[in-house]
């Protein structure tokens, strides 16, 4: 980008088509937001931290993930930060679940 | 809008179920699992919470925003406190609109409006449910406030040339609900049957309502 915005300030930009299909959200896409309701609202972060971990993923996480992806990522960063849980203890459990199963539905027990 | 029949492989929506419980898991449901389960530990939320807010989120659809078009579009005075104050115009009607001040931009003969998050993807998810993958995509965001004819008409509506084009561009502070102008040869229905000519995308400004059958 050339004109000193941040990739995230995309208003006026060329693009393409607007792709109209619509996929249905996954359970784990609605426990992402739900999650992030709950979360906020509890005062752990505010929107704007939730959109200052999001935009400094930068570009590159705009095409390569989807939305709750991105979501996921900066709620949990939020958390860390706030003390809510340590990366060690999210990097511990996240092999745990790892081991549960191949599935999501076999990992989440349900 | 949901359909009147069901199918054993489609959501009440008519899209197909995304297969995510029978495909491999990957990093970042794995993530969602160990926060969530994290946060149940830590005391922070519990498991019925959780369910509790995505009941509350599926409950939400915009037949809800319809059915505040509809009484806009039946009482003058309604529609004066909902222009004045959208937020508590739909507490009146039992809404919770969240916390954000909700603006109401009307569509009247001469001026259409239309509302887009370059930002980000804010939305009135409260009165309407979450947004659809369109409002979030690159392609809306950033050719929305730049060439809005040409937007809108990949959304099937035409606007002539002197119709005015009003975009509304969200930020994180307020939410913006399009009061769409109600159709012509619409004079003989009841509120209800009024709020089920009102699109989700009407509401937006991408589209317009139904005509009256």
């Amino acid at each position: 980008m050339t004109d000193g915005r941040r990739w995230h300030d995309m208003g006026g930009q060329d693009a393409g088509p607007v792709d109209l299909d619509q996929h249905d959200f996954a359970l784990w896409e609605k426990r992402v937001d739900a999650l992030q309701v709950i979360t906020s609202t509890k005062g752990l972060f505010t929107v704007d931290g939730l959109r200052r971990v999001l935009e400094d993923m930068g570009e590159a996480s705009f095409e390569t993930m989807t939305y709750y992806e991105r979501w996921v990522a900066s709620v949990n960063q939020n958390l860390v930060e706030a003390g809510v849980y340590t990366l060690e203890e999210l990097g511990a459990r996240m092999e745990e679940v790892k081991s549960r199963g191949a599935t999501y539905g076999e990992a989440a027990g349900g | 809008m949901p359909h009147d029949h069901h199918h054993e492989h489609l959501s009440p929506s008519g899209h197909p179920y995304r297969p995510d419980d029978d495909v491999p898991l990957t990093y970042w449901q794995t993530m969602e699992i160990a926060m969530r389960e994290l946060l149940i530990e830590k005391g922070v939320t519990t498991a019925a919470e959780i369910a509790q807010q995505i009941g509350a989120m599926d409950a939400r659809s915009p037949a809800d925003g319809a059915a505040v078009v509809a009484r806009a579009w039946v009482d003058p005075d309604f529609k004066a406190r909902l222009m004045a104050d959208g937020s508590a115009a739909c507490r009146e009607m039992g809404f919770e609109p969240g916390a954000l001040r909700l603006l109401v931009v009307e569509n009247t003969a001469d001026t259409h409006n239309v509302v887009v998050c370059t930002l980000c993807s804010c939305y009135p998810r409260n009165l309407l449910g979450l947004p659809p993958d369109w409002y979030k995509s690159r392609a809306y965001r950033a050719r929305t406030v730049k060439e809005p004819r040409k937007v809108l008409a990949e959304f099937g509506v035409e606007l002539p040339d002197d119709i005015t084009v009003r975009v509304h561009d969200s930020t994180a502070d307020m939410r913006y609900l399009v009061l769409p102008a109600r159709p012509a040869g619409s004079d003989g229905l009841d509120e209800a049957a009024l709020a089920a000519l009102v699109t989700r995308d009407s509401m937006i400004g991408t589209g317009l309502p139904r005509p009256p059958e």
